[in-house]
């Protein structure tokens, strides 16, 4: 109860104001709101590098014979006459990856929605650090900056994929991106781990310490249940990536050996001797697949609530809901192995990870089963966060089940590595978790800049975005059936792949036009924050705790004390014996309403 | 094809540009709403696309089958992956099931569902039956995939040097290309390490172990049809995946370690060359290639050759600049044609006396 006592204590703190300055209100801000802005800002233009770079080399794969003046105007050496440098594509794919995966749908995502809900859906003034937040959030910042800098070294940015699985990427030797775009890699990720430890810390403790007065655990939203569960799988899983990062960083520069063996490359011997790659595969994937968690389970918190607020249904299930998403945390950490079938690892491990890998589709089918079950007999709402939340459904599953192909040890031996598995995590992860983030930003954008985003520029975005990303990854399933590797500069080498020339050109379409939708989004997004239609306190009439702030955003988030929670955040369309809704004439019930006359308090 | 295809899609995009302002207009006309709220026109519409949204996924699935069924490997070239593919096509008809329900639930319930003012949403929080049958149902039908799959996994790779009469074949991967080693008339490979590289001894094998003076090393894997045949892989400088797929076979290539695969052969070359499905692949194949070499040639390049089916063997784990050139031609023939080609080849012994002699 101290937490509480706490709270309230806190809550004198702020009958006078602050002086704020320009720069301790918009850039050194200690205040979560801002903090949530900064990341998702920063967050959306790595995202647009990062879908730059997956329309030039969709470009090259479409018409791998074709000189494009783009590729000249942005790769400048690497692309001299319009012809795309073999090199350069494998760096263009590392580095898509990279920002995707980290940047954009790490940090990006969670970061926005963890600094902007926590505090305001558990009724809390702020973060348990503001300073560590405020420290979090511009490391981040410093880490996208090296990483784009490492775009402009001389021989070329990291380019070993974005597992840099050495020896290839511990050797300038072997890809000239190896060198200094490397160097700059690592250390970008280095301090990008930091940040995501500083801020996972941060909602932990807050999450734990911060609860308003009668918020208790099972009163959660499930976004928060899905944060804070999120920030511990980060914290279990990132330092692991830190010491798969120095000990690289060792090889590449001290001289160690923890990854090299037996080398002879550009004829020369290389003295490391007993290392293994195997162990650098270990240590990154016990990283890199809780990680996939960490992208997806944010975006299936938003949908879990966002579903719910515009069904005006209660979450189907909140405690299955909250069971799967700790049953998925919990045997994120234990797959990591179904990425590496056929390393060389024993293959008695791979049995053992085929076992762990099928368990997870359990949890994540019952997820599914309950959000499509929370749709049943709704009163739907279907603003554009609420068709995003039901895209992200739909990918999911589409995703998802390939998943038991890929997770099942003897049928990963062929589909392995083709794009039979790009199409599967692009779908299950890519997609999906993107899904989230613009479902997040439609909902919450009242929340963030006090105005609405247009909902007709948010149909199309939805629309066009919905049928382009199923253009892009559904047909390429299929050329990954047919055995044809991912991270090929072209395919011509292989006769045998000449018939799927033209699928690939389709894919590239609807690559193209579905990037042409996320500027519909930007559009919208930059003019909404000037012009956008000001907003109600509680557009989307919702029951949880951020929609009895004020619109204006204020330091410590409710003028006078923190509102108390009476009851959880799912009362939507609740009614009473005689059929009235609890509240007449209204289907939802903030969580500050107490318990009304002949209610029943059903304990979930 | 390709300009059709650009072409409709270009059109199709100015087509939703046009309807988009369109809506915007219409939208912009009858301003009582302007709320950024979905009213019930909106849940109507949007309800109804999402209707069209599942039929669209539908047709997609179709079209894609009928469109692209011949991208699929052919029937597998070895014994181990008839039963690979009878695991893919359950696993397969199962996700299809299971799409085509979700899917069709979503969607239909966001379509059935849309929102209407005073419409009252149903008070539906839990259900312990419900829930326990969605959790049951893919806990026995993972399991049974799980246990199949572990059966066929171990069967796959449990590789027994003892059992029948195994061929041992050297794989041996280096930036960009493979080379096969041969055990030679022992059937033991010599030892080898990148540390012995020197001359024409480019795969490093111990002059000093007299298993090796019988090995082969060649740059083209033959193989003789329905014998046994265990692969043992070694890198020279990155990490490499030697992927086989007619052969539902692959293994990465590890620097500092030796991995195995092995498989059974048992479609020779010309069999899957003569076979209903790589005729027809092959004949499209060509047409593709001659409509090319058409463009090539008026351009006043070299037109493309004919191709013809071969298997290969082609690298599957990123490797540098070259990744996407490295490969090998498989040949699988009979014993005897198989026991010709080897004799031909030199021994690595002669190899290296020959350069002594030099």
């Amino acid at each position: 109860m101290s937490a509480i006592a706490h709270a309230d204590d806190h809550a004198h703190d702020h009958g006078h104001h602050h002086k704020e300055t320009f720069i301790t209100k918009y850039i050194f801000s200690q205040d979560h709101k801002m903090i949530s802005k900064q990341y998702l800002v920063t967050g959306l233009i790595m995202g647009i590098i990062g879908i730059a770079m997956s329309l030039l080399f969709r470009l090259q794969l479409a018409w791998p014979d074709h000189k494009f003046t783009v590729f000249e105007i942005f790769l400048g050496k690497f692309g001299e006459d319009g012809v795309m440098d073999p090199s350069i594509y494998l760096a263009l794919v590392t580095i898509h990856g990279t920002i995707m995966v980290f940047f954009v749908l790490t940090a990006g995502l969670s970061g926005t929605f963890s600094n902007l809900l926590i505090p305001l859906q558990i009724g809390a003034r702020d973060m348990a650090s503001g300073f560590l937040n405020m420290i979090s959030y511009w490391l981040f910042f410093l880490s996208s900056v090296i990483m784009v800098i490492s775009l402009f070294v001389e021989a070329g940015p990291a380019s070993a994929g974005w597992t840099i699985y050495p020896p290839l990427s511990a050797l300038p030797q072997a890809i000239g991106g190896s060198g200094a775009g490397m160097t700059l890699w690592l250390v970008s990720m280095a301090i990008f781990i930091a940040s995501s430890l500083l801020g996972s810390l941060n909602y932990v403790v807050t999450v734990i310490n911060l609860r308003t007065k009668g918020m208790s655990m099972t009163r959660l939203p499930l976004t928060i249940w899905a944060f804070f569960v999120t920030a511990i799988i980060g914290i279990v899983s990132f330092p692991v990536l830190l010491s798969a990062a120095l000990l690289l960083i060792m090889d590449r520069s001290f001289g160690t050996s923890f990854y090299l063996s037996d080398i002879f490359i550009q004829g020369e011997v290389l003295h490391n001797q007993g290392g293994s790659p195997v162990l650098f595969e270990h240590l990154f994937w016990f990283l890199g697949h809780p990680e996939v968690y960490i992208v997806l389970l944010p975006a299936l918190g938003i949908t879990s609530e966002i579903i719910a607020t515009n069904a005006r249904k209660p979450i189907f299930g909140y405690r299955a809901m909250v069971a799967s998403i700790l049953a998925i945390a919990f045997l994120s950490t234990i797959v990591w192995g179904h990425h590496m079938f056929i390393s060389g690892m024993n293959p008695f491990l791979g049995s053992v990870f085929t076992f762990t890998t099928l368990l997870i589709a359990i949890p994540s089918a019952v997820k599914a089963f309950n959000y499509i079950t929370t749709l049943w007999k709704g009163n739907l709402q279907l603003n554009p966060a609420m068709l995003f939340s039901i895209g992200l459904v739909s990918t999911f599953i589409t995703g998802g089940l390939t998943g038991i192909i890929l997770g099942d040890s003897t049928l990963d031996i062929n589909v392995h590595d083709t794009y039979f598995v790009v199409a599967h995590f692009h779908l299950v992860m890519g997609i999906s978790a993107l899904y989230g983030l613009f479902a997040g930003v439609y909902h919450w954008f009242p929340k963030m800049y006090g105005r609405m985003m247009n909902k007709n520029l948010g149909y199309v975005h939805f629309w066009v975005t919905a049928i382009g990303a199923y253009g892009v990854f559904f047909p390429m399933h299929f050329i990954g059936m047919a055995g044809l590797p991912r991270r090929y500069y072209k395919n011509t080498e292989f006769p045998y792949f000449d018939d799927l020339s033209d699928t690939n050109v389709l894919i590239t379409v609807f690559a193209l036009i579905t990037a042409a939708a996320q500027l519909v989004f930007l559009y919208n997004f930059i003019r909404s924050m000037f012009y956008g239609k000001k907003a109600e306190q509680n557009p989307w009439n919702s029951n949880t705790l951020e929609w009895t702030t004020p619109v204006e955003h204020m330091h410590g988030n409710w003028p006078g004390e923190i509102p108390s929670v009476y009851r959880w955040p799912y009362d939507y369309s609740k009614t009473k014996e005689n059929g009235e809704y609890v509240i007449a004439g209204q289907d939802w019930v903030s969580q500050i309403t107490p318990l009304q006359d002949g209610e029943e308090e059903l304990h979930h | 094809m390709t300009v059709l295809l650009t072409i409709i899609v270009v059109a199709l995009f100015g087509i939703t540009l046009w309807q988009m302002s369109k809506i915007l207009k219409l939208s912009q006309l009858k301003n009582a709403d302007d709320s950024e709220v979905a009213n019930d026109e909106d849940n109507n519409i949007q309800g109804k696309l999402m209707l069209g949204f599942v039929i669209f996924i539908y047709l997609l699935t179709i079209y894609c089958f009928a469109t692209y069924h011949t991208f699929f490997l052919p029937e597998s070239a070895s014994e181990h992956g008839v039963e690979y593919d009878r695991l893919m096509v359950i696993s397969f008809v199962i996700i299809f099931i299971v799409q085509f329900i979700t899917q069709g639930l979503l969607h239909y319930f966001a379509y059935k569902y849309r929102g209407k003012k005073g419409n009252q949403a149903l008070f539906f929080a839990d259900n312990d039956r419900l829930e326990f049958i969605w959790t049951i149902i893919p806990v026995i039908v993972l399991a049974g995939l799980i246990i199949y799959g572990l059966f066929t996994w171990s069967d796959i790779m449990n590789i027994d040097e003892e059992e029948g009469d195994p061929l041992i074949i050297e794989l041996y991967a280096y930036q960009f290309d493979w080379r096969a080693r041969y055990a030679g008339e022992d059937n033991v490979l010599g030892k080898a390490n990148v540390r012995f590289i020197e001359g024409v001894n480019t795969l490093g094998v111990d002059v000093a172990d007299s298993y090796g003076k019988d090995d082969k090393i060649v740059d083209e894997l033959h193989l003789p049809v329905n014998r046994k045949v265990i692969f043992k892989m070694r890198s020279q400088d990155v990490l490499h995946s030697a992927y086989m797929p007619f052969f539902r076979a692959q293994m990465n290539v590890v620097p500092g370690m030796i991995t195995e695969f092995s498989y059974t052969p048992t479609k020779t070359t010309e069999e899957m060359r003569t076979s209903d499905f790589m005729v027809e692949k092959v004949a499209t194949i060509n047409d593709i290639r001659r409509e090319k070499s058409k463009a090539l040639v008026a351009a006043g390049e070299e037109g493309l050759e004919s191709y013809e089916f071969d298997y290969y063997l082609l690298c599957n784990k990123i490797c540098g600049a070259s990744h996407y050139n490295m490969q090998m031609k498989i040949i699988v023939e009979s014993e005897e044609d198989y026991n010709a080609w080897l004799k031909e080849q030199q021994t690595f012994g002669e190899q290296m006396s020959a350069q002594a002699s030099n």
